[in-house]
């Protein structure tokens, strides 16, 4: 009788029966989680879809059906924006994988001093994006900053080097931030994963004579490669929408040289009040997203197949 | 273990590694007190100079009379990454269970729904978000600078907890339902203290993001001085003749330590946690 009873398909009937649906119970929970993201995200979505087909600026606003659209489609200039935008992302976000990879693999090595190290990798992440900034923006001053003033005592350069004045310079620059801002959190999630890899792996591969950097190649890797691979993804969208590192460092500029797609956005709608034209730059960001999204995880589950991952 | 062991020449190479990684990481910190310790007249000095005389900490004291909200807006930063995260917590925490145990309608697809908001950021919404922070008549309150942050920080939260949730053993749950208990006293009683090392991971992660992007919601829904995060507070540094930037300097690495100096803290639970959820079964 006491067999029957402790039977877990039994006991947890007998729980369903009580009080509400499963279903019920479940969207009950989920909720608070719908009322926030309906309010914040959903209804604001749908207001810049609606935007976006009208010329709604200061003055009011009215329908114009597909014309922002269509004046997007046919300026050049828009297509640099998002060539850079792409760019940027994949460069960016390339360099924090390899970074955070190589930091995670430092930070995990039995040395002493490790805790110590652990810790004073985090602070880019732990601080404010925008004070983290006004440090870069000072390293970066041609005059004043420490970077140009070792470059210049120990002979690199000639005189004062502004890194921001320039279009590529200051495009580069922009990235080693986002790197900078970027790259603990990665490293800190890759170095969770590789401390979470069974030890009785790498002591059988010790055992065969394994070195070092073919254990790492044939056991690290693959075993946090789950880790890699949603840290990619995430870090491409988020990267893909980094506002506020170029904002503050160059605002775009010089000459749009790091303009990206959200900072076209920001200053087509927040800065010149024209709400349509950049509710539809806004709409553009939102599709590609979602098609680089789902490409994404569609070539994810192809190569997985082919390597017989489940 | 003899297989930690490393050679003298690892040993230096890693150590030089690590020397790289921490200069890239903190050179902006170096310059940053660097430029704290100038007197403001001699800030433009160019040729750099490493050292001078004149450096002093006067700019730690003297920040204080000059923006005389300073000690708000440290606090006000904190407070609102913290309303952020208990609130966060409180959407996160139900939504990740009914997604790790539940079986409803319409789970897989909303889930998908709800981790696409992770592509939009505020910064492409702002628009209609001020609207409706305006008809619910949050500008130019706290609100409108945690609701927000709470929103943005949902989808997330829920798909790394529903990890740590779904590693718990059912019999756990089961055991519970046979004594007779609710589906909500077995969640808080049974699931929430074995979710610990979930919990803090997802908590701290919040928190984090929380505080270091409070400037665009800050700028663009508050114009009530009083309120600022630190951040935007800075700003007052900037005045109509010239920009003191030795105070500010001293004021954000001021601002920053109290919570540098928590999270050095909790660092090693946060590690546990992550790798706690990294284990494979």
């Amino acid at each position: 009788m006491a067999d029957i009873a402790a039977h877990p398909a039994i006991a947890t009937s007998k729980a369903r029966s009580k009080g509400l649906s499963e279903g019920w119970f479940a969207w009950l929970l989920i909720a608070p989680t719908l009322v926030f993201t309906g309010l914040i995200v959903a209804w604001p979505l749908l207001e810049t879809i609606r935007l976006s087909f009208t010329d709604a600026s200061l003055a009011g606003e009215s329908y114009v059906g597909f014309k922002n659209y269509n004046t997007l489609l046919h300026s050049s200039k828009f297509y640099d924006v998002v060539g850079r935008t792409f760019f940027w992302m994949f460069v960016s976000v390339g360099l924090k994988l390899f970074v955070g990879l190589i930091g995670a693999s430092l930070l995990n090595a039995a040395v002493p001093g490790k805790a110590l190290f652990r810790i004073l990798i985090m602070p880019p992440w732990v601080i404010p994006i925008a004070m983290g900034c006004l440090g870069w923006l000072w390293l970066y001053n041609g005059d004043f900053g420490i970077i140009a003033g070792v470059a210049n005592w120990l002979g690199i350069t000639d005189g004062p080097f502004a890194f921001l004045a320039y279009k590529r310079s200051a495009f580069w620059s922009a990235i080693v931030t986002d790197v900078w801002v970027g790259t603990p959190m990665v490293s800190l999630f890759f170095l969770a994963a590789m401390q979470g890899v069974s030890r009785d792996l790498y002591e059988a591969a010790w055992i065969d004579g394994a070195n070092r950097w073919y254990r790492f190649r044939r056991i690290t890797l693959p075993q946090i490669m789950p880790v890699i691979v949603s840290m990619a993804l995430m870090s491409a969208i988020w990267t893909f929408n980094s506002f506020e590192i170029i904002w503050i460092l160059t605002q775009g500029g010089p000459r749009g040289g790091t303009t990206t797609l959200i900072i076209d956005t920001y200053k087509v709608a927040i800065a010149n009040f024209q709400f349509g034209e950049g509710a539809a730059r806004a709409v553009v960001i939102v599709v590609l997203l979602l098609v680089f999204s789902l490409l994404y995880l569609w070539l994810l589950g192809k190569v997985n197949r082919k390597f017989g991952v489940k | 273990m003899l297989m930690d062991r490393y050679t003298l020449l690892q040993k230096i190479g890693i150590y030089i590694g690590i020397a790289i990684f921490l200069i890239f990481i903190l050179l902006p910190f170096f310059e940053m007190f660097m430029t704290s310790l100038k007197p403001l007249n001699h800030i433009f000095r160019s040729p750099y100079q490493f050292w001078s005389d004149d450096f002093s900490f006067a700019a730690y004291s003297t920040m204080w009379e000059r923006v005389p909200n300073l000690g708000r807006y440290i606090l006000n930063s904190i407070f609102i990454a913290t309303s952020v995260t208990a609130i966060a917590m409180a959407v996160i925490v139900p939504a990740a269970y009914a997604y790790a145990r539940l079986d409803f309608p319409f789970k897989a697809q909303s889930i998908a729904v709800l981790l696409s908001v992770n592509m939009f950021t505020g910064a492409v919404l702002l628009i209609p978000l001020y609207k409706v922070m305006r008809q619910l008549g949050l500008l130019n309150t706290y609100w409108a600078m945690i609701i927000p942050g709470v929103a943005f920080l949902i989808p997330t939260g829920i798909w790394l907890l529903r990890g740590y949730l779904e590693k718990i053993p059912k019999e756990m749950e089961e055991a519970a339902f046979m004594d007779g208990a609710s589906r909500l006293y077995t969640l808080r009683r049974v699931i929430l203290p074995l979710a610990g090392p979930g919990l803090v991971v997802v908590s701290v992660t919040v928190f984090i993001t929380a505080y270091a992007q409070q400037y665009l919601f800050a700028v663009t829904f508050n114009s009530n001085p009083k309120l600022h995060p630190l951040p935007v507070g800075l700003l007052q540094f900037i005045g109509y003749q010239n920009v003191e930037w030795n105070m500010m300097m001293a004021a954000a690495l001021t601002g920053i330590t109290p919570v540098l100096l928590v999270f050095l803290f909790l660092q090693r639970y946060l590690v546990a946690g992550l790798t706690a959820g990294a284990v494979k079964e």
